[in-house]
């Protein structure tokens, strides 16, 4: 593999041909703030909040560190004034959702959001996929999917997959950034539906 | 008819066909497009028919199930060739005397024909009407003169001669440079210049390019795009042909949704056609140039308008759009090199060739050349489909070729763009169609134009616009998604009453970080009908916070209030 030597908020750092920007930061130790990233998952560049700037042949652009590969004198900055603003806006509205989850309390605390600048939300649920796609492309089994599109968009088990899948795994439930409330909810929805019993065991973080 | 092998015998097929063709003899052409066929054009046209069997006039008539021409308001539409006398809203009653007076008697049946709004005057001759004559029809003008479904009609016409000109004299790199020279920008509103889309695409290495036209046009109640290719579907594929000749690809395809089935019908036909007559499939006119064409039918919305949504869902993916960092050029459909242009670009190919450069390019203004047809509706007197030179203004598309508002209301607004575009206001309806100029007040060049009146809610034809979004955005990403909900939430808190001071400022952040951070094109235009009537409207807003009271009466918990205040 191809090294390639960019520049991350002014630090020089290395990194291998086919990494991501997010990739390179963290091994350098430099956090980028993400919540539908994961190691073992396609980029899905979905919550926006690992945006930075970018400076690549002579353009500076906003990119999703999570999703752009990394090249030789790549000029990163994670964090500007506009990013800041960006990324307060954003955790508003994923408050407006999960309002008691400690990720997304933590990072709103660190960039400023307000937990009340959005109408709250019925849905906890704040469209990482990441219980989605570690189902589909990890465990390969398509448990959990999206159903609707736009505003309508949320998370739905498929019962049939669910009541022989679910059981003995519900690896995803860690996986999520919102404490898991949508997932145990529909999960057990999905189940109630398709007539098994099931005792819901709640985990204490 | 055995597929022809050369432009000599084009010519030999064009010259028999016209030597069947009088132009003097009658010719009853009534419009079979999709909208005068809603109005009842199948029974007129089946009514023609029958009467000229019983007048015995079959020798001396001919009647054609033409493509629509535009005044779709007052169909269905008949035009008498070659008197060229226009006859709107025509029922199957009026048949009769149609034949009689008009036909044999050539004498217009007056009561029939097209009554300008604005003076009273009964006009005889079609190219008279002020809603053609004031346009500039380079892509739709012949549409009464050909069957959509016959290729004689548009080989009648001179059709495929630019095809044939290309694979006889021209380099794929003369076509790109002749395409370049015309200064030919991408329709749906990107500008893009086609021609410089078409060099990348072919500079870059591969075993097999495409070319694909996007027909997909999701913006409500728009049809220009639909509409241009349903009437004259050979001018399109004869561009596509010809671009794909330029690009070196050797595959084609037409991305279109199937909510009107006369258009899709139309297309199929065409190929099937253009197959058999031999310009598509293989050795092309003996020129050695190979392509397929093909329909990829789209069953989605919106979004899949978007080139990497489109491209997603022609591979049978999930139909959302997706981060890419590379050029569709390079790495299109199939990972292959693909040039996607809008339906119109492809239609305009054809016509540069036969007419040149230097004449398309003088059409228009110094950066925009060329037209733009957009389906054109609301309050306006005539409504349908439209031909606009670039560089005519906004107002005299409403005023000259509509004929202006309805019951002479207040001109309030023109909606232009579409879901992503945004409302000019009266003080500047003298912008003109030009990318540019259009893209200096945040508007783009989409396919429709809506006309409001006085008594229209600015707010709420907004939020029209943000619903509309909020359904069709694939929903992935937080900006757009949550961006939307929130947006909508509180324009329906302003027009119940509840608004707040601060609620302008919110939306105005919204927007701005939705703008800056969504993951696809609809989700950073999403906010653009919004913002440009924050800045041209923002009194109509300020009402509904401040007076509770809605200015075009619409939003029902504020009008009872403010018509009980002046009561
Ligand atoms: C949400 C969205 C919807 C779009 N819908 C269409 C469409 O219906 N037709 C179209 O030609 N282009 C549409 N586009 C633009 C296409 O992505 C692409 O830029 C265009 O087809 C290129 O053609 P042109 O260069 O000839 O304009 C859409 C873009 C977005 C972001």
């Amino acid at each position: 593999m191809a090294e390639v030597t960019l520049t991350i908020d002014n630090k020089e750092i290395k990194a291998e041909e086919g990494m991501t920007v997010i990739e390179a930061a963290r091994n350098a130790g430099i956090d980028i703030p993400s919540f539908c990233h994961h190691e073992h998952l396609e980029p899905y560049t979905a919550c926006r909040i690992c945006l930075v700037e970018i400076e690549a042949k002579g353009r500076t652009d906003l990119h999703t560190a999570c999703s752009y590969p990394v090249a030789e004198n790549l000029v990163v900055t994670t964090k500007t004034d506009e990013i800041i603003e960006i990324r307060r806006t954003l955790l508003e509205m994923m408050l407006s959702h999960a309002p008691d989850s400690r990720d997304v309390r933590a990072l709103a605390e660190e960039y400023g959001a307000e937990k009340d600048r959005f109408a709250k939300e019925s849905s906890f649920c704040i469209h990482c996929a990441l219980c989605v796609r570690y189902c589909a492309e990890v465990k390969k089994k398509y448990a959990v999917g999206f159903v609707g599109s736009g505003t309508s968009r949320e998370i739905s088990f498929n019962p049939e997959i669910a009541s022989k899948e679910c059981w003995d795994c519900r690896e995803c439930f860690e996986l999520c950034p919102t404490e898991a409330l949508q997932t145990a909810y529909l999960f057990t929805e999905a189940l109630t539906s398709s007539s098994t019993p099931f005792e819901f065991e709640f985990k204490e973080e | 008819m055995p597929r022809i092998k050369s432009p000599e015998e084009l010519e030999n097929v064009r010259q028999d066909i016209l030597s069947r063709r009088d132009p003097n003899k009658s010719c009853i052409s009534i419009c079979a497009g999709t909208g005068c066929l809603a109005l009842g054009a199948g029974e007129v046209i089946a009514a023609f028919q029958s009467e000229i069997e019983k007048q015995g006039l079959h020798a001396e008539v001919d009647t054609r199930s033409a493509g629509c021409p535009g005044l779709c308001e007052r169909g269905p539409l008949v035009v008498i060739y070659p008197e060229e006398i226009c006859y709107v809203e025509v029922s199957p009653e009026d048949v009769e005397e149609i034949v009689s007076q008009t036909v044999v008697g050539k004498k217009a049946v007056e009561r029939l024909l097209y009554t300008d709004p604005n003076t009273d005057e009964q006009i005889v001759h079609v190219y008279e009407i002020p809603f053609f004559k004031n346009q500039k029809r380079l892509l739709i003008d012949d549409n009464m003169k050909i069957d959509p479904r016959n290729i004689e009609d548009y080989l009648a016409i001179g059709g495929y001669s630019a095809l044939a000109k290309v694979l006889n004299t021209m380099s794929p790199e003369k076509v790109t440079e002749e395409t370049i020279q015309s200064g030919l920008r991408g329709r749906s509103g990107s500008g893009f210049p086609a021609g410089k889309k078409w060099k990348f695409c072919r500079g870059s290495e591969a075993d097999i390019r495409y070319v694909i036209c996007n027909c997909h046009e999701g913006d409500p109640g728009a049809f220009a795009d639909r509409r241009v290719i349903e009437a004259n579907p050979h001018n399109v594929l004869e561009g596509m042909i010809i671009g794909a000749y330029a690009i070196g690809a050797s595959e084609a395809y037409v991305f279109v949704g199937d909510e009107f089935p006369q258009t899709v019908e139309n297309i199929y036909k065409a190929i099937e056609q253009a197959e058999e007559y031999g310009f598509v499939g293989e050795n092309i006119l003996g020129s050695g140039f190979d392509l397929t064409l093909k329909v990829s039918i789209d069953g989605g919305g919106y979004v899949l308008g978007e080139s990497t949504a489109l491209m997603a869902s022609m591979e049978g993916k999930v139909g959302e759009p997706r981060t890419k960092y590379d050029h569709a050029t390079d790495k299109g459909f199939w990972a292959k090199p693909t040039v996607l242009n809008n339906l119109q670009t492809w239609a305009n190919v054809p016509i540069i060739i036969n007419h040149g450069a230097a004449w398309y390019s003088d059409i228009g203004t110094e950066s925009s050349s060329g037209t733009r047809v957009f389906s054109i509706s609301g309050k306006v007197k005539n409504t349908g489909m439209v031909e606009v030179p670039m560089g005519m203004t906004l107002r005299e598309v409403v005023f000259d070729i509509c004929g202006g508002i309805i019951g002479d209301k207040k001109f309030k607004a023109i909606e232009v763009g579409g879901p992503m575009g945004g409302f000019v206001p009266e003080s500047l309806l003298d912008l003109q169609v030009d990318y540019e100029e259009l893209d200096k007040v945040g508007l783009a060049m989409g396919p429709s134009l809506i006309v409001l009146d006085e008594d229209t809610c600015i707010v709420d034809m907004v939020k029209y616009f943000l619903n509309f979004l909020a359904k069709e955005s694939c929903g992935k990403c937080t900006p757009c998604r949550d961006g939307l909900r929130h947006m909508i939430n509180i324009l329906n808190r302003i027009s119940e009453g509840r608004g707040r001071k601060e609620d302008l400022d919110l939306l105005e952040l919204i927007a701005k970080v939705q703008k800056k951070a969504a993951l696809c094109a609809l989700g950073q235009g999403a906010s653009d009908p919004l913002l440009s009537t924050l800045k041209h409207f923002r009194d109509e807003y300020e009402a509904h916070i401040e007076e509770k009271s809605c200015p075009g009466c619409i939003c029902k918990a504020l009008s009872a209030a403010s018509s009980g205040a002046n009561a």
